[in-house]
């Protein structure tokens, strides 16, 4: 914790000092826990099931791992005292990091590698009121994408760049909320009771068009936001322009996800409106395909 | 060949033109926003709510874009793909698009002109021409379709 609180504080404060030895720990924790966890998990489902865990969920995960890695290490850090390089470790944070885990589905991979009770145990939190609700699509993208307005609109982000703790709670709050977002949008992990298409597109469409939003906002006032961030309007219009196209990139790749595991569903479903889109595009209620 | 019966018609036709209003968009953003840069990223007449208009517009593109793919292919996997009634919907959604785009997007919420230190009227004409002119054959086409 010691250790990665410095490297943020450097990250900020811009110090004259060259990134130290002391400042890859934290991403090679990451690396490390992230994808030797998960490839410990994988043996263990070959070894339980008697057949391979998928090689494409494999490579995706350990992709998100090593993102994630990437962002918080010196490489991006030499960069994030800039807004530009500060937008784009978001990015990595925040969405594409995330989105690259959530597709590497680690509860069912767990489900698969592990005891029937700790199973049963796992599906009973699933089960949850409390899980449905936090996990609900609209939940997830007030959280994902309303954090970034609560971050920029308001004096945090300049707090964040003068306290450690906080930048690192913002860091936190980026990869769990981007993980859950995605998540619930596309995500290939057994969900109870999980909304139909309809309301993952809609909701889909709504973030990021706030997102979009947000992106122009800060390019138009560049001047004036973040409050307190001391970025020249220069600095500040590249990294708005980052923060859209970024996030095109990210509604672009869920969207994908997400219409390709209907694609897949549907080949089960041959009757014309039986599909799933119904609710979306027909005004008709969701025939509730559940992922 | 697909047999007539499992044809269908009008979802050849909407799917065809969710991926017109796709395709539109993307070259709208590529060629005209990227490589010739003549539309502006953010243009300083332009007021809050337009701002979040073109943001969702902007998000359902996207959207739409890649869930037409999808439609498509789910189509020609059950032999339902008409052609001549996905080519219509494709000139209706390329024509719509550019025509929303030319007189919704540059002329009422004025997020950005087509060109800027110039004369706008020949190009505005020349955008939306173009774009009705799409829409009309892909009106004809789709008359043409049916049956």
């Amino acid at each position: 914790m010691h250790l990665s609180v410095a490297a943020a504080a450097y990250a900020h404060a811009g110090h004259d000092h060259g990134p130290t030895v002391s400042d890859w720990v934290l991403p090679l924790l990451v690396l490390a826990v992230g994808a030797g966890g998960y490839l410990l998990g994988a043996a263990a489902y070959a070894g339980r099931r008697h057949r391979d865990w998928s090689s494409w969920r494999t490579a995706s995960w350990l992709a998100g791992v090593v993102v994630i890695a990437t962002a918080l290490s010196p490489v991006l850090a030499d960069q994030a005292a800039q807004a530009r390089g500060h937008m784009v470790q978001h990015l990595l944070l925040g969405m594409l990091g995330p989105l690259a885990l959530v597709l590497g589905a680690p509860v069912t991979l767990l489900l698969g590698a592990t005891s029937s009770t700790l199973g049963r145990r796992v599906t009973r939190i699933l089960r949850t009121r409390a899980f449905h609700l936090l996990s609900h699509p609209v939940t997830a993208a007030v959280l994902n994408v309303g954090g970034m307005f609560v971050l920029y609109l308001t004096p945090l982000y300049a707090l964040a760049g003068r306290e450690a703790w906080v930048h690192h709670l913002v860091h936190v709050h980026f990869l769990a909320a981007g993980y859950l977002f995605a998540w619930s949008i596309a995500g290939p992990d057994p969900a109870p009771r999980r909304p139909g298409m309809g309301m993952r597109v809609g909701v889909l469409v709504l973030a990021a068009a706030a997102h979009s939003y947000l992106g122009k906002l800060l390019y138009a006032r560049a001047g004036e936001l973040p409050p307190g961030a001391g970025h020249t309007v220069a600095e500040m219009e590249t990294a708005a322009q980052w923060m859209y196209y970024g996030g095109d990139v990210t509604e672009l790749l869920l969207a994908a996800a997400l219409f390709s595991a209907w694609y897949r569903r549907a080949s089960t479903s041959r009757r014309p409106g039986d599909d799933g889109l119904g609710g979306l595009l027909g005004g008709r209620s969701d025939t509730g395909q559940r992922g | 060949m697909p047999s007539s019966d499992t044809l269908d018609r009008p979802r050849s036709l909407w799917v065809c033109a969710l991926i017109g209003i796709g395709l539109m968009a993307a070259v709208d953003e590529i060629v005209f926003h990227q490589i010739l840069a003549w539309h502006h990223f953010y243009d300083r007449s332009t007021g809050d709510i337009a701002l979040m208009s073109d943001g969702l517009l902007h998000a359902a593109e996207l959207v739409i874009l890649v869930a037409g793919l999808f439609l498509f292919a789910d189509l020609r996997r059950k032999d339902a793909l008409a052609p001549r009634s996905a080519w219509a919907g494709l000139l209706l959604g390329l024509g719509g698009f550019q025509l929303f785009d030319g007189i919704i997007n540059h002329k009422v919420l004025r997020l950005h002109q087509v060109r800027y230190d110039v004369d706008t009227l020949p190009y505005d004409l020349a955008w939306n021409g173009a774009g009705l002119a799409l829409l009309l054959v892909g009106v004809v086409l789709a008359l043409r379709s049916r049956g």
